[in-house]
Parts: C-alpha cells; structure tokens; sequence
C-alpha cells in the first residue's frame, strides 16, 4: 500500500513529535521505528526527514545536540522541548478529529467498495 | 584482513557520495555529517541483515533518496542558504544555461523598455526637467510594472496575481494624477515619497512567486531588496563616472554634451538600471554576494556604540532635544537605519545557531535607538500644538508611530530569545509580518492625505 504524499507529509510532524516524546532520538533510528510501527506501510524517503528535523528546530519544537554514539561516530541526537509537547497536543487534538469523523463513515460504506486491510490484501 | 579491496572501496565510494552531497550549496557540512552518519547506520543495518557492503552501499543510498529533491527540501527548510536560486526547479546543466539566456535577454529587453518609458511623456509634450511635479509622482510607474512584469513571468504566477497587481497599479496610477496638487507643494512631495513604498509591495508579491503567504517566502524579498540596494548604488555611481568622463572628453573638443546627459542619459539610465539590478541579484553574481549582511556586521557596532554615546552625553550634559522643524524627520531615519541593521543580521542568521555576541549587541542597539526616539518625541509632544498638524509632521509623527511598534516587539522577542524563552522564528516572523503594515501607511498618505489636508 502506498500512502499519498501529502498525507506523508502531514503526518510527519506528529509522528516525529511523538517518536521523540518517547525518549530522545536520532534520524536513523525515527526512520527504523516508523518503519516497525507501520509494518512497513509508511516507507519515508530516508533523506526528507533532515529537513522536517531541522523544521521543527528551527520552530522550537525539538533541539539538537551533537554526542559521540556508541559506534564512535559523532551523531545528532534530537530531544522534544516543552513547545513540542504542546504542539504535539494539539495535532493529536486535530487527528483524532479526523479518525474520528472517518470512522463514523466507514460502516455507511456500501458493500461494493472493500476493505483491503481485513481482507488480508 | 580476509578481504581489504571491498572495505576499502566502500569508504571510497562514501567519500564519492559525500562530495556529491557537498557540492550542493543548500547541504551544508554539517548535515552532510549527519546524512553521513544515517548512511554508516543503514549500511551496517543491511550488512547484519546478510547483504554484501557494496549492495548494502547502493541500497542505503538509494532510501535516502534522490540528491535533487533532497537538496531541493534542504533549500526550502534553509532558504537563507541559497534564497537566490529557491525558486528554480530542478534542471539539468543545459536547461539551466538556456534558461539564464532567455533570463538575460528579457531583462535587457525590460531595461530598454524602461528607459524609453521615461522618455515616452517627453513625446506628449511633458519635458523632463520642466514638470518635475508629474515625473516625481509617477517615478515609480516607469520601472515597477516591467519589474513586477518580469518576476511574474519568472515565477510563472497565474493569471489571477497578475490582474490583481495590474488593478493595483492603475488605481495607484489614478490617486497619483487626478489630485489637483499645488505645484511642489507639501503633498506633491509626499505623494512622490510614499507612492513607491507602497508599489514596492506589488513587486514583493510578485517577486515571492506563490510563497508571499510564508515567512521564508518574504524573508528572501527582504533579502532581494537589500542587495537590489547595494547594486543599484554601484552601478549608480558607475554611471556617475561615466557621466563625468563623458562630459570632460567631450569639453575638450569644444561641444556641450550635457542637455544629452540631463535629458537621455540619466534619467533612462536610472530607470534601465533598476532592472538590470534586479536581474543581477537574481542571476546571483557571486562577486558581491550577500553584501548586506556583511555590512550589518561592521556597522552595528558603530551605529550602538554612537547611541550610547549619544545618551550618555546627553544624561551628562542635561541638554534637551533641540526641537527644529525638521528633527522628526532625522529621527524616522534613524529608526528606518536600525530597522535595516537588525533586518540584514536576521537575514543571515541560522535561526537554529543559539544566541551569542551579536544578538546582544543587537538588543543593545535597539534600546538605544528606542530610549533616543521616545525623549525625542516626549519633547515633540510637548510642542506639537504650537507648531500645528502639517501633513509632513503628521506623516512623520505616523512613520515614527510604526517603526517604534515594530522595533519596540521586535526587542521583547529578542530578550525573550536570548533568555531562552522564545525561538528565533518568531522574530523572523514578527518582521515579515510586519511588510505590509509600510505599504498600507504609504498608501494612506497617497490616497488619504491630499483631500484631508487640501491638496497644499
């Protein structure tokens, strides 16, 4: 399954926030999580992550610093700052309108258009 | 050491990849290091997982994506880094060439076109030199619509932008000449000051091409229109030498050139020059590039340390402010100078780079100016119903109103920054905010001052 692009796009913020709200994290590793939680439904373009990183720095939302990992290799570690938090609350607020309304339709739905995911596609 | 060829040629080929990634203007060394470091993770990720290093290389690269649109979402997140080429699509080398071409070639042509507008009046029977009423009013007509013309068709904006921008120029056309002003009155001369504040704003939206809407998409205006600045003073004075040299070999065999210099030369070549500045900043001369921001550097800790000087002399001394007729004025461009300082240092600043040196300096300089214009006018206020409400005092009394608002905000945000309790983007954002707030005071003096205050 391909998930369109603007969806990707706007869900990429509070899914970093909340990956980040569960410890600090580097870009590596946000990809390999999104990755496991999707089951592999959510394939981001490696690279396009930096720039939402360095979005939401620059917004405040998270801040970064350098440490030497446990390869030895000097990496970028990311941290959610209280502004993140409380834009986090607020996409989730806006998602859960979303779900919310979606779910209300999809039992209305006629027969004739299927369910992919509990046919086992 | 079973097997060195591959481990070698692996750093080798992350060396390649690197320098790949390192000529792109918009990746800078530091992201490559973590993109390096993402790259190292994926490889050691795929090799684990049973893959061979070099397939393990080409499948890591090949999940980072592609350089372009990389590099073209790097460019966006930091358009500080390469605000000139922003927004130019992805090309190949050859597209790019012709492109520049065509660019070259229409920019000239719309200087030409300038230059022959200004002349365009003479032809109707409106000399230059003899109504200098009607050229001050409509200077910025000459020039303003070819230039908003052709970052319209740069940024291939659609139809709807264009007519709105249009409409605004022919009713600013209209206000400009259907007032019956009195002949190098005070409201001639601030009509001729404010129109082109406000027609500036047309060729903001345009030139931002779709982005006027987002903070980064103003910030490059402003950064256009520093550096439009500096290249149009020195292509100004160039022209200065030209006319002198001109003049002086021409003297010397005997024939007067200088109707030709007042009446063709000067007046076409300001209005051509315009455009031809414009199409340097776009085409990115690298000579000069990024000028105004270097010239923040070195004169902020002037402009401060003269303010200070300024205060504590006057602390010292006791004296008051000397109200003359024309103070106000002085101190509108004082702040307007300020304004300009802090502009440029936030134009190239990192927004993520935490506070340092600089932005202290810069607060410092910004209280200053505030605490010199606020006694400045506290000792204004205390005259101003002797010397009465002439349209130039009420037009500078309001310049000073919105600059100490803006500088005023702009302080709060700064202390809250360097204290940590704000972003830097919020400052970005207060001042692109502000842009239109100028345009809209420039067009309440054109439009509404001259009924207000009877045309004088």
């Amino acid at each position: 399954m391909d998930i369109n692009k603007d969806l990707m796009a706007a869900s990429s913020t509070p899914i970093v926030l909340a990956i980040l709200a569960e410890g600090d994290s580097y870009g590596y590793a946000i990809i390999k999580r999104v990755r496991e939680l999707s089951g592999g439904s959510m394939e981001w373009t490696d690279g396009m992550l930096y720039p939402v990183l360095h979005r939401l720095e620059r917004l405040g939302h998270v801040e970064a610093r350098w440490e030497v990992a446990e390869t030895g290799r000097r990496r970028k570690y990311y941290r959610i700052t209280a502004g993140g938090r409380t834009q986090l609350a607020e996409e989730r607020k806006q998602w859960q309108a979303v779900d919310a309304t979606l779910r209300g339709l999809w039992p209305a739905l006629p027969a004739a258009i299927p369910n992919l995911l509990t046919q086992g596609a | 050491m079973m097997n060195p060829v591959p481990a070698a040629s692996l750093e080798d080929q992350i060396d390649q990849w690197r320098g790949y990634l390192r000529r792109r203007q918009a990746i800078h060394a530091v992201d490559v290091a973590e993109l390096e470091d993402h790259l190292r993770d994926q490889i050691g990720g795929l090799v684990e997982a049973g893959l061979a290093e070099d397939e393990a290389f080409l499948v890591a690269v090949k999940r980072m994506g592609d350089l372009d649109a990389l590099s073209r979402e790097f460019a966006r997140e930091h358009s500080d880094r390469l605000w000139k080429q922003l927004v130019v699509g992805p090309e190949t080398a050859g597209e790019l060439r012709g492109r520049a071409a065509t660019d070259a070639m229409i920019a000239c042509g719309l200087a030409v076109a300038a230059a022959l507008f200004i002349k365009l009046p003479a032809a109707f029977g409106v000399r230059w030199g003899e109504d200098d009423g009607f050229y001050a009013r409509n200077l910025g007509f000459f020039v303003l619509p070819l230039l908003t013309g052709y970052f319209l068709w740069k940024r291939r904006l659609a139809g709807r932008t264009a007519g709105w921008l249009a409409a605004g120029f022919v009713v600013a056309g209209v206000f400009a000449n259907v007032y019956p002003f009195t002949r190098g009155g005070h409201l001639e001369v601030l009509t001729a000051l404010h129109l082109p504040i406000a027609l500036w704003l047309a060729v903001g939206i345009a030139y931002a091409g779709g982005r006027w809407s987002e903070v980064n998409g103003r910030m490059d205006f402003i950064r256009f229109s520093g550096e439009l600045f500096i290249y149009f003073v020195l292509i100004a004075l160039g022209g200065g030498v030209l006319t002198g040299f001109m003049a002086m070999i021409f003297r010397a065999i005997g024939i007067d050139v200088e109707p030709f210099l007042v009446q063709w030369l000067v007046p076409c070549g300001a209005m051509g020059g315009v455009v031809i500045a414009s199409w340097l900043v776009e085409a990115k001369q690298s000579v000069i590039e990024n000028m105004a921001p270097v010239l923040t550097r070195l004169f902020t800790p002037l402009f401060t340390a003269v303010l200070i000087v300024f205060l504590a002399t006057m602390l010292w001394t006791g004296r008051g402010i000397d109200i003359q007729r024309d103070v106000l004025i002085g101190f509108d461009l004082l702040l307007v100078v300020v304004l300009g300082l802090m502009l440029y240092s936030i134009s190239a600043r990192d927004p993520r780079a935490p506070a340092g040196f600089f932005d202290v300096l810069q607060v410092v300089l910004l209280a200053s100016a505030l605490l010199a214009d606020v006694i400045a006018l506290w000792a204004i206020a205390a005259r101003i119903s002797e010397f009465g409400f002439t349209p130039n005092r009420v037009a500078a009394l309001g310049e000073n109103i919105i600059l100490l608002v803006n500088l005023a905000w702009s302080a709060v945000l700064y202390l809250r920054f360097l204290r940590g309790r704000g972003t830097f983007a919020r400052l970005e954002r207060w001042q692109t905010d502000y842009l239109p707030v100028y345009a809209v005071w420039a067009a309440i003096v054109v439009i509404a001052f001259p009924p207000v205050f009877g045309f004088i």
